[in-house]
C-alpha cells in the first residue's frame, strides 16, 4: 500500500516528507540553459550535476548538458579552486561555449570557495579566452528552493553582463520566471503581436523544446544572447513575472542601470494576462491590443462561460512552486472554483500573504502554507476532501490514494507530455489549462455516472 | 578523432583493430567534463533503496532526497515504505550549528509512525563537512527503539558511484549475522546485486526455487531487513551486477566463510550458465539438482527460441550501441545482441575496470569502439559515425538517441519490462524490435535518403 499517510496531523519540526520543492542548483542550471551557447557548470560533487541533468531531462525530454567540478575528498578539504580552474580550462578548450555559468552547491558553499577570485585569476592567466564570459551565482542548497536558485542566476546575469552602454530605451525586458520553454516562447509571440521590441531572458525556447533534426547540437540555436543581456541595462522597463523567481533580477537591474521594474504575477489566466498586456500597452501607448489578441481573449471567455457550470464551487488542492501557485489561485478564483489548500515547499511568508489577498473574504476557508510538503497536503485532503488536485507529477500518489481527479501543472512533470509544447501563459495558455481542467472533471463525471445518467452530450 | 574528444580522454577510448588492447579507466572524471557519472550518495541509494520495509532517511539539504524519490522501479511484493521521500531538509542554521538534533527527532518520529524493521541514514556532502556524528545518533536511536539504525557513509565527494556501493555494502554488513538461521536448508543462496526492476528478481527466484534451492535473502530487490539479518545462514552468495554488492560478498566470505560466484541473468547464455554453476555448486549434496536445472533450461529454451526467431529475422545485421553504468551488464548485452543477430558497434560504461574492458575487447568484433566514462558529445559522434539502429543506455542517453533519430532501449533503472531471465530475453528482443522496426525513424532526417519518396517530397517543399 503506497498510502502511508495518517489522517491525524501532528507537528513536525525536523522532517520533510515528500517534498514540494527541490534544491537551488537545479534552478540555476535551468536559468543558465536560457543563455545562448552557455554551459552551466556545477561547482561541487559529480552527483549534483548528474541528478539535475537527469531531472531536467525527465521533465523536458531533451538532452541537458552541464559540466561539473567533480569534487573529490581533496577538494572538499583543501578547497575546490583548482578544480574550477581546471574545469574552465577544459571547458573552453573542448566545448567552447560563449558563456560558462557557474553555480555553487552546498558543498562548495560550506567550504567557502571564492568563485570570483578563481575566475579573475583564470582570466588573467588566459584560461578564459577573450570575448568569452564566466558568470557565477551562489546557490547553497540549504537556503530557499529551486526557485531561489533560478532567481539568483538571473540576478547573476544582470550583475555580470547588463550595461547601460548598449541597447535602447524602447526595449522592454521580460524576466519570464521559472517556466517552461513554451511559456517563454508565448511571451515572445505576444510581445511581437503587441508590436513591442522586447528582451526575454533567460529564454530556454529552442534549447529545451528542440525539433528532431537528426543531429545533436551541444549548443542549440535558442537562448538569450550575451548582446541582448548586455542591452537590458538600457531598456525602458523590466517586467518581472513572478515575485519569487524574477523580482530580484528586476531590482538588481534597477539598482545597477536604473531601469525601472514592475513585478506581475505569471500571466496565467485571463486577469493576469490582462495585467501583462496592459503593462505593455502602457509602453506602446496603444489603447487596445490587436484584434487577434482580443479574439484569443474572447475565445477563453467563451470557453469559461460555456463550461462555468462544471467549475463553480469545485474544491481544489493546489501545490507547487510559489509563482505558479499564486497565479493559478487567481485563475481558479476567477472561475468560481474554490482553492481550499494552497501550499508550496518554498519558504516565504510573502507567498501566504499574496495568496490570502487573492482569496479575499474566502481566505478563512482556505489553508495557505509555505514551507509545506505533500505529506502534509495529503493529510489535509484526508481530513477534508477536494474535487480536484492541481500540481506537479508528485501529486499522483495522493490522487490515487484518495481517488481524486488530477491535473498536472508546474515542475516537474515526469509522466505526461504536452507541457513541452503548449504554453500555460497568455490567453492561449489559459485555454489549454482550462481545457485540461474541464476534461479531467468531465472524465470523472463519466466514470462515476450510473448507467442511466451516463450522458452523450455534456 | 575530432574535436569532440578531450586529448586527455584519448586513452579512455579504444577502437578494436590492429593495435593491441590498452586503455585507461577507473579514474576520476576530468574536472569540467560533461560526465554521465554520479556520486557516492547515488551509489549507496541505488543499492539500499529497494529494501522495502526499511526507513530510508536522507540527512542533508532537500535535493538529495528529492532527486531520488521513487525514481527506480524497484518493486516490492509487500511494504512500500522505501517509496516515500524522507529528508532532514537541512537549513542554513543546521549547517552552522549542526544537524544531529534534527536527525534524532526525525528518526524518532518516523520510527514511531511507520514501525519499520530497520533504518538507513544516508550521509550527504554537507554532513561530511559539518561533521555531524551520524554513528552516535544512529546508535542512540537504535538503543531507544530496538531496531537496527544504520549510518551510511555516503558523502557525495568521497569518490564515485563505486565508493557508494562500498558504503552501502558496509551498511548491509552490519545487519548480516544478527538473525536466526536454524531453519535454513544446506541448499540455499542469497541473491545479491539484483534490484527487482520491473519484477526481475521474482523471475530469478522462481528459477532457483524450481531447482530446489532455497533463497534466503534478496539483496536488495524486494528486500527485507529480517532476511538480510539471517543471510549468513545461506551456503552461497550469487552476485549479479558490476561491483554493486561484490564488496558485501567478499565481507561475508571472510567473516562467515560463505563462498560467492559472479553471475548475470541477462541473455540466454549467461542466464543458463548462472543456473548451471549454482546447480554444480550444490551437486555433491543434491545429486538430482543438475538434472532439474537442465530440464528447467530445456523447457525455457524450448518456449523461447521459436518466439525469438521472428524478431531475429527482422533484426539480422542491424547495429547497436551500448553505454551503461556497470561493465558487467555490457558483457551480457553484447551476447544478447549477438543472439538476435545484431552487431555491437560501440560499448562503454561509466565505471568499468581494466579487467572489464579487456573482457569487452575479447568478446566484441573488430571495429567496435570501447569507451570509459563518456559524455554526450562523444557518444553522439560515435553513434553517427557507426550509424547504429539502436542505443542502449539510461535516462541521460535517451534524448541523445532520439535527437539523432536512433532507436532506444532503457536498460537502466527506468526500464519498464523485465529484461532478466529467459523471459527477459524475449522481452528484450521485443523491445529492441519495436524500437528498431518502428516506422517513425523514416521521418527522421538521418533516414530520409534511404527512402527516396520522402526525400523527394521533402525537396518538393
Amino acid at each position: 500500500m503506497l498510502d502511508m499517510t495518517p489522517k491525524e496531523v501532528s507537528e513536525r519540526s525536523a522532517l520533510r516528507i515528500n517534498p514540494a520543492k527541490t534544491c537551488q542548483p537545479i534552478g540555476a542550471m535551468y536559468a543558465s540553459l536560457g543563455i545562448h551557447r552557455c554551459l552551466p557548470h556545477s561547482h561541487g560533487s559529480q552527483g549534483c550535476c548528474s541528478y539535475h541533468r537527469s531531472h531536467l531531462t525527465r521533465h523536458y525530454k531533451e538532452p541537458v548538458v552541464a559540466s561539473t567540478s567533480s569534487f573529490t575528498e581533496g577538494a572538499a578539504v583543501f578547497g575546490g579552486g583548482p578544480n574550477l580552474r581546471q574545469s574552465l580550462n577544459n571547458i573552453f578548450q573542448v566545448y567552447n561555449p560563449d558563456v560558462v555559468a557557474v553555480h555553487t552547491t552546498c558543498l562548495s558553499e560550506t567550504i567557502g570557495d571564492d568563485i570570483p577570485s578563481v575566475v579573475r585569476k583564470a582570466r588573467e592567466d588566459g584560461i578564459i579566452p577573450d570575448g568569452k564570459f564566466v558568470i557565477h551565482a551562489n546557490t547553497p542548497s540549504y537556503v530557499g528552493s529551486n526557485v531561489t536558485g533560478f532567481s539568483n542566476m538571473v540576478k547573476a546575469m544582470i550583475d555580470y553582463l547588463s550595461s547601460r552602454e548598449f541597447g535602447s530605451s524602447k526595449d522592454v525586458n521580460v524576466i519570464p520566471g521559472y517556466v517552461d520553454p513554451a511559456d517563454m516562447r508565448e511571451i515572445k509571440r505576444m510581445l511581437g503581436e503587441l508590436n513591442v521590441s522586447g528582451i526575454v531572458f533567460p529564454d530556454t525556447s529552442d534549447v529545451l523544446d528542440l525539433p528532431m533534426t537528426g543531429s545533436y547540437e551541444m549548443f542549440p540555436k535558442g537562448g538569450t544572447t550575451i548582446e541582448q543581456i548586455m542591452k537590458t541595462g538600457s531598456s525602458g522597463l523590466t517586467i518581472s513575472l513572478g515575485a519569487f523567481a524574477s523580482e530580484a533580477g528586476g531590482a538588481s537591474l534597477e539598482s545597477k542601470c536604473g531601469v525601472p521594474f514592475k513585478v506581475l504575477d505569471l500571466p496565467v489566466g485571463v486577469h493576469a494576462t490582462d495585467m501583462f498586456v496592459k503593462s505593455i500597452l502602457e509602453i506602446t501607448g496603444e489603447i487596445r491590443p490587436p484584434a487577434s489578441m482580443i479574439d484569443d481573449r474572447g475565445r477563453v471567455m467563451d470557453l469559461m462561460t460555456d463550461m462555468q457550470g462544471y467549475l463553480y464551487g469545485k474544491k481544489v488542492a493546489l501545490y507547487g512552486d510559489p509563482d505558479q501557485v499564486i497565479a493559478m489561485t487567481d485563475f481558479l478564483v476567477s472561475m468560481g472554483m474554490r482553492p481550499v489548500y494552497v501550499i508550496t515547499g518554498t519558504p516565504g511568508k510573502r507567498f501566504e500573504d499574496r495568496v490570502n489577498r487573492i482569496l479575499g473574504n474566502d481566505s478563512s476557508n482556505c489553508l495557505v502554507k509555505a514551507s509545506a510538503d505533500l505529506f502534509y497536503l495529503h493529510q489535509l485532503i484526508k481530513n477534508g476532501p477536494v474535487d480536484l488536485i492541481i500540481g506537479n507529477t508528485y501529486g499522483k500518489y495522493i490522487a490515487r490514494a484518495e481517488d481524486i481527479p488530477f491535473v498536472r501543472y508546474g515542475f516537474p512533470i515526469l509522466d505526461r507530455v504536452g507541457h513541452g509544447f503548449f504554453p500555460t501563459f497568455g490567453y492561449r495558455g489559459a485555454m489549454r489549462i482550462l481545457t485540461s481542467i474541464i476534461n479531467t472533471l468531465l472524465d470523472r463525471v463519466d466514470r462515476d455516472a450510473p448507467e442511466e445518467r451516463f450522458e452523450l452530450v455534456m | 578523432m575530432g574535436s569532440t574528444i578531450f586529448e586527455e580522454r584519448d586513452r579512455q577510448i579504444h577502437r578494436k583493430g590492429d593495435e593491441p588492447f590498452s586503455m585507461d579507466c577507473d579514474m576520476p572524471s576530468l574536472a569540467g567534463a560533461v560526465s554521465q557519472r554520479a556520486c557516492v550518495f547515488c551509489g549507496s541509494r541505488v543499492v539500499l533503496y529497494p529494501i522495502a520495509d526499511a526507513l530510508h532517511l536522507v540527512h542533508g539539504p532537500i535535493g538529495c532526497a528529492a532527486y531520488t524519490w521513487d525514481i527506480r522501479g524497484a518493486l516490492s511484493s509487500g511494504p512500500e515504505l522505501h517509496r516515500l521521500s524522507f529528508s532532514t531538509d537541512l537549513q542554513e542554521k543546521d549547517v552552522i550549528f549542526g544537524g544531529e538534533k534534527k536527525l534524532y527527532q526525525a528518526l524518532i518520529e518516523l520510527i514511531n509512525r511507520h514501525s519499520p524493521k530497520g533504518a538507513f541514514v544516508y550521509s550527504t556532502c554537507i554532513v561530511g563537512i559539518i561533521g555531524d556524528d551520524l554513528g552516535a545518533v544512529c546508535r542512540r536511536v537504535s538503543e531507544e527503539t530496538g531496531i537496527p539504525v544504520i549510518p551510511v557513509q555516503s558523502e557525495g565527494f568521497k569518490g564515485n558511484k563505486r565508493a557508494g556501493y562500498n558504503a552501502a555494502c558496509k551498511a548491509l554488513f552490519e545487519l548480516v549475522g544478527t538473525g536466526v538461521i536454524d531453519d535454513i536448508s544446506p541448499v540455499s543462496i542469497n541473491i545479491l546485486g539484483d534490484f527487482n526492476l520491473a519484477g526481475e528478481i521474482w523471475i530469478i527466484r522462481e528459477y532457483f526455487e524450481r531447482m530446489g534451492v532455497q533463497v534466503v535473502a534478496n539483496i536488495t530487490g524486494d528486500g527485507r531487513i529480517d532476511d538480510i539479518k539471517r543471510s549468513h545462514g545461506a551456503s552461497l552468495n550469487v552476485v549479479q551486477c558490476s561491483g554493486s554488492t561484490i564488496d558485501l560478498a567478499i565481507m561475508m566470505e571472510r567473516q562467515y566463510g560463505i563462498p560467492f560466484m559472479r553471475v548475470s541473468y541477462f541473455g540466454v547464455e549467461d542466464m543458463a550458465e548462472s543456473l548451471y554453476r549454482v546447480a554444480n555448486f550444490f551437486s555433491d549434496g543434491d545429486t538430482d539438482i543438475m538434472d532439474r536445472t537442465r530440464e528447467l533450461v530445456r523447457n525455457e529454451l524450448a518456449q523461447l527460441y521459436p518466439l525469438l526467431e521472428k524478431y531475429r529475422k527482422d533484426l539480422m545485421g542491424k547495429k547497436a550501441a551500448i553505454y551503461v553504468g556497470g561493465a558487467f551488464k555490457a558483457f551480457s548485452l553484447v551476447k544478447a545482441f549477438r543472439l538476435i543477430g545484431m552487431d555491437v558497434a560501440l560499448v562503454g560504461s561509466q565505471t568499468g575496470t581494466e579487467e572489464d574492458y579487456r573482457e569487452l575487447y575479447d568478446i566484441t568484433d573488430p571495429g567496435t569502439i570501447i569507451v570509459d566514462d563518456s559524455n554526450p558529445l562523444e557518444l553522439s559522434s560515435f553513434l553517427q559515425e557507426k550509424d547504429v539502429d539502436i542505443f542502449v543506455g539510461g535516462v541521460k542517453e535517451r534524448p541523445i538517441a532520439y535527437k539523432l533519430g536512433v532507436g532506444f532501449c532503457d536498460h537502466n533503472h527506468e526500464r519498464k519490462e523485465a529484461l532478466e531471465g529467459f523471459v527477459g530475453m524475449l522481452n528484450f528482443a521485443r523491445e529492441v524490435h519495436s524500437t528498431v522496426m518502428s516506422p517513425v525513424w523514416r521521418f527522421s532526417p538521418r533516414r530520409i535518403s534511404q527512402h527516396s519518396s520522402y526525400e523527394l517530397s521533402l525537396k518538393a517543399v
